[in-house]
């Protein structure tokens, strides 16, 4: 496992989709991460409990995959602190906006062959994808 | 809720974030090496999302065929496209390609105190908020 491949990449997927069905069962929710989290900072949600352990569980799983293989332990800073505080604002701002992120309308409502989701996934990625562009030309 | 059920919880969430880390998704370079498209273009992303909506989209299939068993899966009808939807979804969008983060990563990387976590979370938490209180988002 320590040496990155696509295979990673695909069973890492199939691996985030069966969370992600379990927690659709349980919850009878789409458990997108945003929404999961940013209901977490609402007073009125009743069921914040789950959500809770749920995100405890994500970064539980990911430190342990972090502890146990190097592949997956590999983080390569690509931006300076102050840029990725601006980048926090604004998925925060943005997912919340737009319903969802990456996980709920990515992976789930895309998987449903939902519209809006699948709108919003090909919006997002566009935008990103210039974003990108924009800022390898620009940045200093 | 029961505790046993708390535990799937928890499982589920470990799932989740063991897919992420093994995925490589949690590294920034990655995510921004799918996203440069006209550069030195990485397509495991591709990889992720075509595995993730694979498996969820099916499985959300057998199940709704399973009667009787789930009284309560969420709708697959679409919510309207309307100027949330466009304007939150284009903000996304710009800060994904910034940070080279989204939510799940960001928070996966709290799990070894990455200092970009750090600083991450706590700035997309306001942002949440922020939609929150004054744009009433919570679709």
């Amino acid at each position: 496992m320590n040496h990155y491949t696509l295979w990673h990449a695909l069973v890492g997927g199939i691996l985030i989709g069966l969370a992600s069905l379990l927690a659709t069962v349980l919850s009878g929710k789409i458990p997108g991460i945003s929404g999961v989290f940013g209901r977490l900072l609402v007073a009125a949600t009743p069921d914040k409990t789950w959500r809770a352990v749920f995100l405890f569980g994500l970064i539980g799983g990911a430190a342990l995959s972090f502890a146990l293989w190097q592949s997956a332990a590999l983080f390569r800073p690509m931006r300076p602190l102050v840029v990725m505080a601006i980048a926090g604002l604004l998925v925060g701002f943005g997912t919340r906006l737009g319903g969802g992120c990456t996980s709920g309308h990515g992976v789930c409502g895309v998987g449903m062959g939902a519209r809006d989701s699948i709108a919003a996934t090909l919006m997002f990625m566009v935008t990103a994808m210039v974003t990108v562009f924009i800022y390898n030309r620009v940045a200093l | 809720m029961k505790a046993g059920k708390l535990v799937l919880f928890f499982v589920a969430g470990g799932l989740f974030g063991t897919g992420l880390a093994v995925s490589g998704m949690t590294d920034p370079a990655r995510v921004i090496g799918f996203l440069d498209v006209f550069g030195a273009w990485d397509p495991a992303l591709l990889f992720v999302i075509t595995g993730a909506v694979g498996v969820y989209g099916t499985g959300m299939l057998i199940l709704r065929r399973v009667k009787n068993q789930n009284p309560q899966l969420p709708s697959a009808r679409s919510s309207p496209i309307d100027r949330q939807l466009v304007v939150g979804s284009t903000i996304f969008g710009v800060g994904w390609g910034l940070g080279g983060f989204c939510p799940g990563p960001a928070l996966a990387n709290l799990g070894a105190l990455r200092v970009e976590a750090l600083l991450f979370v706590p700035a997309m938490a306001i942002g949440m908020f922020l939609a929150h209180r004054f744009f009433g988002a919570d679709r």
